[in-house]
């Protein structure tokens, strides 16, 4: 056994990862079921030098983010969807500015305020954009609570390695259970951000950092160097297998629900169905190619998420035209079990 | 088979539910096996009933929540009501017979044990270490850890506040455990 193992809660997980990459900023507005973050974070991070702000609102928060990170420091910012969708033109900004700010989503149920029970729903809107553009967020989503702190501290990696926000989309689930970790301290790079962030011009031309291009095919240039960045993160996919290789029917589930239909597996391998599970870790970059692979190989699926359907298209572009997959949308307000996944995933395996 | 347990603990808010769903789990891990807390709150919490799922195994936990547990922790009537029926067959079911009628129990279903949490905590000195002495009665009749591994635990998840009080949550443990052991099943 190497360090002691810390029993903490996804959102305190989050926090502590963010602790040891060095984060030294951290800017929020409360909301359920994320308030464990800036909690802890207003107590830790002082103590580590770092400076914690109550902003008063979540575009202000975000804003400050967006300040903080052109400065060239390790920072972030959480909250929870309604607030997220608050921080949108902000996120944007830092994607066209290409600024490495982090941003928490403990997703919870809506649309609108919805409720502060766990969901999927806001899938959409991490990988897709969510706020205005053309352009791209990496977004990770941990199924346990050391990948919380593991993923917490790529994300900071990632943001500084490509130049742009990372997301990290987990759920009221994640963030409140609890389990035990392993803490590691990474190594923060001094000078990561040297080369173009603001700290003075003191001695040297003065940098602009900006979204706005204006001169004739000055967006189209910068757009098509953002195109080839995010082509470049496709090294970054992650994702788990489980139990795949000899399975009829591969089951795909990202976060908490990944880990409970993990579960359901295990029950129905026991009574003999050929079933497994593929688990994104990285929701963009999605594991495509590697979906398609076990599409080739005559494979079912069924996708399965805490919500109507957002994933679903992501694993049907992959798949095709090689198989189809089904779907199974478990709806906000009860905790997902894994008993509710054993009938969706036979009728998709005797299909 | 690997060691295995999961187990829902309810009651109403305040009984220390939750508490007792930390304690176990923090314990489980200091015993070096894997373990999930998840706490269900919800507009339920103030006066209706409070729970929490504990899971403790030495493979990867999977789902942390369960909807049929192998073991309860019942602290009033209306969780009975709720997870008695949902407790799998042959399940282990530890039951505050200081708030709840014996009579209701399934017995010929489950394995119950009835132990007077209220009464033998009010013999300590303090009613609310029920949720200790229950716990106790829970460590004896799943021997998933060893009481010992709880009890050491305790410092860990009680409050600086209360640590004056943990010799004597220390002892409302043992004597849950000793009940059962003394009394059995039902």
């Amino acid at each position: 056994m190497s360090k002691k193992r810390l029993f903490v809660k996804g959102n305190e997980a989050i926090a502590l990862g963010a602790l040891a990459a060095g984060c030294k900023c951290y800017f929020g507005y409360p909301i359920t079921p994320q308030n464990d973050i800036p909690e802890f974070m207003s107590r830790e991070l002082p103590k580590k030098g770092g400076a914690f702000v109550q902003a008063e609102s979540e575009v202000a928060a975000a804003n400050m983010l967006l300040g903080a990170v052109s400065a060239g420091i390790r920072a972030m910012t959480s909250s929870s969807s309604p607030g997220i969708s608050l921080k949108q033109e902000a996120i944007s900004y830092m994607a066209g500015s290409e600024l490495p700010g982090v941003i928490v989503n403990m997703n919870r149920g809506g649309p609108g305020l919805g409720d502060i029970g766990p969901s999927q729903g806001d899938y959409f809107q991490a990988t897709k954009g969510g706020g205005h553009g053309d352009y791209r967020l990496l977004v990770l989503g941990p199924g346990t609570v050391q990948e919380a702190y593991d993923l917490t501290i790529k994300a900071f990696d990632l943001a500084f390695k490509y130049k742009n926000p990372v997301m990290i989309l987990g759920d009221a689930i994640l963030g409140q259970m609890k389990e035990p970790i392993t803490p590691w301290e990474p190594e923060v790079p001094e000078k990561e951000a040297k080369e173009w962030c603001l700290e003075g011009a003191k001695g040297r031309p003065p940098r602009v950092i900006k979204s706005l291009y204006l001169e004739d095919g000055a967006l189209a240039k910068h757009n098509l160097k953002l195109a080839q960045k995010y082509a470049e993160m496709k090294k970054e996919i992650l994702f788990e297998e489980f139990l795949t290789q000899d399975a009829s029917l591969i089951v795909v589930a990202y976060g908490s629900i990944g880990r409970i239909v993990k579960s359901t597996i295990r029950t129905l391998r026991k009574q003999g169905h050929k079933v497994g599970l593929f688990r994104p870790i990285t929701l963009y970059p999605f594991p495509s190619e590697a979906l398609q692979v076990l599409a080739k190989e005559g494979k079912k699926f069924l996708t399965i998420e805490h919500n109507l359907g957002q994933m679903v298209e992501d694993v049907q572009l992959a798949v095709c035209p090689y198989a189809q997959t089904d779907f199974h949308g478990h709806l906000p307000g009860n905790l997902p079990t894994p008993n509710d996944f054993e009938e969706p995933i036979i009728k998709a395996l005797e299909k | 088979m690997s060691k295995y347990q999961d187990v829902i603990i309810a009651g109403f808010g305040g009984q220390g539910v939750m508490l007792i769903g930390n304690l176990l789990a923090y314990a489980g891990m200091e015993a070096g096996l894997n373990v999930t807390y998840i706490p269900v709150y919800g507009p339920e919490m103030r006066g209706g009933t409070a729970n929490c799922t504990v899971v403790i195994s030495e493979e990867e936990i999977g789902s942390p929540i369960i909807f049929n547990p192998k073991s309860l922790i019942i602290m009033n009537r209306p969780s009975l009501d709720k997870f008695q029926p949902r407790l799998e067959d042959k399940g282990t079911l530890i039951l505050n017979s200081s708030l709840v009628d014996v009579d209701l129990v399934d017995k010929k279903r489950i394995k119950a044990f009835a132990v007077p949490a209220n009464e033998i905590a009010d013999s300590l000195g303090n009613t609310r270490m029920a949720n200790m002495v229950a716990l106790g009665a829970y460590i004896e009749a799943t021997q998933i850890i060893p009481l010992k591994v709880v009890q050491e635990a305790l410092p860990q998840v009680i409050s600086s506040h209360y640590q004056h009080l943990i010799p004597a949550n220390s002892q409302a443990l043992e004597a849950g455990a000793n009940y059962v052991q003394e009394k059995g099943s039902l």
